[in-house]
């Protein structure tokens, strides 16, 4: 005869949160009655000190066997109670959270209907508790190696941190050169720092370092496995020239017949079949497009071959399939703008002066396309008047509802460098807010509004059109309430910031996203680098439009959660798995066919699981026929006691 | 004035995606009805058909069953299809107890969707209303 059960409730007022809604007394008198509570009692912040106290004095004082906690909901503080309970002897397992916050009082106005439901919630957790059995954790080895996913500033920022700490890292990066959107940038705000001056250090110090090893043309395609033991598949695909033998020479491009719109300029250039993203690429290396390649054909072409001193070029190369062990993973995959073509009031790709934001940072850069000066695509020309349009997409609600958050700060980088490069232009600013929250910021927009004399104008642009020439840009300032028309030479959309890959590497990796397609952190003001899956981090603009200096504080914070994580003695995790008995289990194999992580396996006539492989979703025990096989703590009785007490 | 009915409601959700959109729609304070009695399990790969067909041999008007989205959101691979196969199968077995098949109903709401749980919660409150109390025979 099992031990007759002693339960203590504890019921939190949480401040108000709780108490406002909840009649914590009434909840507190009535839960006294239950058979199993041999002490009720509530108190303003149970997580207090005095709060935990009074749980730990309980425990000792009233001999209680298991502990309800009637509180938050059980991912805030389901830890700090079990940590009391496990303080005062009891195993961590005879504590449960009633969550009658998030799911109770925060959701109802119904006072009376409330208590009730809280005091319903309060008698599952009682019948859980008390069938909850003590289980201890499971340990396990790590893998002392992190994945990074992702080359732009915030994956090159968490790999350095990580391997500077001297834990092996893979860096996977989908281009052929790491360096991301930070790389195309000509300088930055509102230091006016040259991007590439300050990037590609980092980008040589990843080439270079013994710990860091960089997959590039190279995609993560498989992950499984779980915290402290993730394995990997990447998919790397061929880049057709050896990243080892081949020395920037050039010969090969400068032989080579194709002639393709280049990526890296976004399109106002052109590159070669065979090419370098940019002069600073890591690796550093040509390669091969094969899309426009017409080498793959040996009769057709082959000169780049035939010219290529190192032998570096092998059009047999084939892609490979890389397989990784890994402890931890962090996703840095950074974004890419709203496809401009959504916005077709703006006339772009009608009209080859209506250009993007990072078009124009092309345009700006002394290794972009026109060298630095500011050059129109339709005619060479230099604009004489130009406009920039903030919030294109963003902010707009049949667009992208929130704020890409960098937009107000590069344009007005971008209406400065025009008044350096074109110190006679005119340059207007379209604006609806500005939004300069960070140091050195609203300081900078003052100096770019006052010293540049650069006008803005606050209101949206409604169209844009060709007349004479000119691009007429129709708009209202909605200060003066007057209609603007403004013949100009060229506009500058400031378009707005999307997750990029994101969506499907989340799937891969069993990682929520938000609405957008932006990766979901725990929470957001304080856990903000971790993804609900342990040893899954997450950074850079993938989980949220950001500037650079806050991709990498956000990159160095992932990279210091996976350094805490990997540099760890020993992992534990859940206890929670499934458990065969022996005795009832006729060896069917339902469980075994259904289970998603092939954790069970008959052996002579009976199910068995292994628990390492076990990840506790409990598909196995819905299944079985005859109530043999149970996810422990959850068991089939225990949900079945459950639902009768919280209904009677 | 007749007293309004009250529908019983036990909700089956699963830990990653519908009990967290439940707790971001406490955190969000999206109000709605409190006939709803929430049981968090791991996965909704979890429930077995006998939890449902207990909460209504206990006296609920209806069980709601959340879960992540299909086909890819469930955090332990495809325990939520496990579960659509088994309530769809169920619910043809409700039929021949006499039992409505709306009074079981699935929907997959992820940890950002607060506002699709609160709305979800409602709109089932509304139907059961409709229906009125469970006459199990």
């Amino acid at each position: 005869m099992a031990v007759r059960e002693r339960v203590g409730v504890f019921v939190c007022h949480c401040g108000r949160n709780i108490a406002a809604t909840v009649d914590v007394k009434k909840v507190v008198e009535e839960i006294s009655k239950h058979p199993y509570v041999v002490h009720a009692e509530d108190y303003k912040y149970m997580c207090s000190d005095p709060g935990q106290k009074l749980i730990y004095d309980a425990i000792k004082s009233k001999k209680l066997t298991a502990v309800v906690v009637a509180a938050c909901s059980p991912t805030m503080h389901e830890e700090t109670f079990r940590k009391v309970c496990e303080e005062a002897g009891l195993n961590r397992y005879k504590c449960e959270i009633a969550n009658i916050r998030e799911q109770c009082s925060w959701v109802h106005t119904d006072i009376e209907k409330a208590t009730e439901k809280a005091i319903r919630i309060i008698r599952g957790a009682i019948e859980k508790v008390v069938k909850n059995r003590p289980l201890h954790k499971i340990e396990l080895d790590i893998v002392r190696k992190c994945l990074v996913i992702g080359g732009g500033i915030a994956g090159i920022q968490a790999a350095l941190d990580i391997a500077n700490a001297g834990i092996p890292v893979i860096l996977v990066e989908k281009s052929p050169t790491i360096g991301g959107h930070m790389a195309q940038l000509s300088e930055t705000f509102p230091t006016l720092d040259c991007s590439q001056c300050i990037l590609t250090p980092k980008m040589v110090e990843v080439a270079r370092h013994p710990l860091i090893k960089l997959y590039t043309c190279s995609e993560v395609i498989e992950v499984s496995g779980y915290v402290g033991n993730f394995r990997v598949k990447i998919l790397k695909r061929p880049r057709y020239v050896d990243e080892y033998k081949c020395t920037m020479c050039g010969d090969c491009a400068d032989v080579c017949p194709v002639l393709v719109l280049n990526e890296f300029d976004r399109g106002l250039s052109l590159r070669k079949a065979i090419y370098i993203p940019f002069p600073q690429a890591v690796p550093a290396a040509y390669v091969i497009d094969p899309e426009s390649c017409l080498g793959f054909n040996p009769i057709k072409c082959g000169k780049c071959k035939d010219v290529c001193e190192q032998e570096a070029i092998d059009f047999d190369m084939k892609e490979e399939i890389i397989e990784e062990e890994v402890g931890a993973i962090i996703v840095a995959t950074g974004y890419g703008l709203y496809p401009k073509e959504k916005i077709g009031e703006y006339g772009y790709g009608r009209y080859e002066d209506v250009i993007d934001s990072l078009e124009f940072e092309r345009l700006l850069s002394s290794t972009g396309p026109t060298g630095g000066e500011i050059r129109r695509p339709s005619d060479g020309k230099i604009p004489k008047r130009i406009a920039f349009i903030q919030c294109v997409g963003s902010r707009d609600e049949n667009h992208l509802p929130y704020c890409s958050k960098i937009c107000c700060m590069y344009t007005a980088k971008h209406a400065m460098l025009y008044k350096h490069r074109v110190p006679d232009g005119e340059a207007y600013v379209f604006y609806i807010d500005i939004r300069a929250a960070g140091k050195g910021y609203e300081e900078f927009i003052k100096r770019v509004q006052e010293e540049y004399g650069i006008t803005y104008i606050r209101g949206r642009v409604s169209k844009i059109y060709e007349e004479n020439g000119k691009l007429i840009v129709h708009g209202v300032d909605t200060l003066t309430g007057v209609p603007v028309k403004l013949e100009v030479d060229m506009v500058v959309l400031a378009m707005g910031m999307i997750p990029t890959g994101s969506i499907e590497l989340a799937k891969k990796l069993k990682i929520p996203i938000d609405q957008y397609g932006f990766l979901q952190e725990v929470h957001p003001k304080l856990r903000p680098v971790e993804s609900v899956s342990d040893g899954i981090y997450i950074c850079g603009c993938a989980q949220g439009p950001k500037d650079i200096s806050e991709t990498v504080t956000q990159a160095s914070a992932a990279a210091s959660k996976a350094i805490s994580l990997l540099t760890r003695p020993k992992l534990y995790r859940e206890p929670l798995v499934a458990e065969v008995n022996e005795e009832i289990c006729s060896g069917c194999g339902v469980c075994a066919s259904i289970c998603p992580y092939s954790a069970i396996e008959i052996v002579e006539g009976v199910a068995r699981v292994n628990e390492i492989l076990c990840a506790g979703c409990g598909t196995c025990s819905a299944a079985c026929p005859s109530g043999a096989m149970q996810l422990r703590n959850i068991e089939d009785k225990t949900v079945l006691r459950m639902i009768k007490s919280m209904l009677g | 004035m007749a007293k309004r009915f009250e529908p019983k409601i036990v909700a089956f959700l699963c830990k990653w995606c519908a009990s967290a959109g439940a707790d971001l729609a406490g955190v969000s304070r999206l109000e709605y009805p409190p006939n709803i009695i929430p049981i968090t399990v791991p996965c909704s790969g979890r429930i077995d058909p006998q939890f449902i067909l207990q909460a209504f041999k206990e006296g609920a008007d209806g069980v709601l069953v959340g879960g992540c989205h299909t086909p890819g959101d469930c955090h332990y691979i495809n325990g939520n299809f496990k579960c659509f196969k088994r309530v769809t199968l169920l619910k043809k077995m409700l039929r021949q107890f006499g039992i409505d098949e709306r009074r079981l109903r699935l929907e997959w709401i992820s940890a950002t969707e607060g506002k699709k749980f609160a709305r979800v919660v409602k709109e089932f409150v509304e139907e059961l209303r409709k229906l009125g109390p469970i006459k199990v025979t």
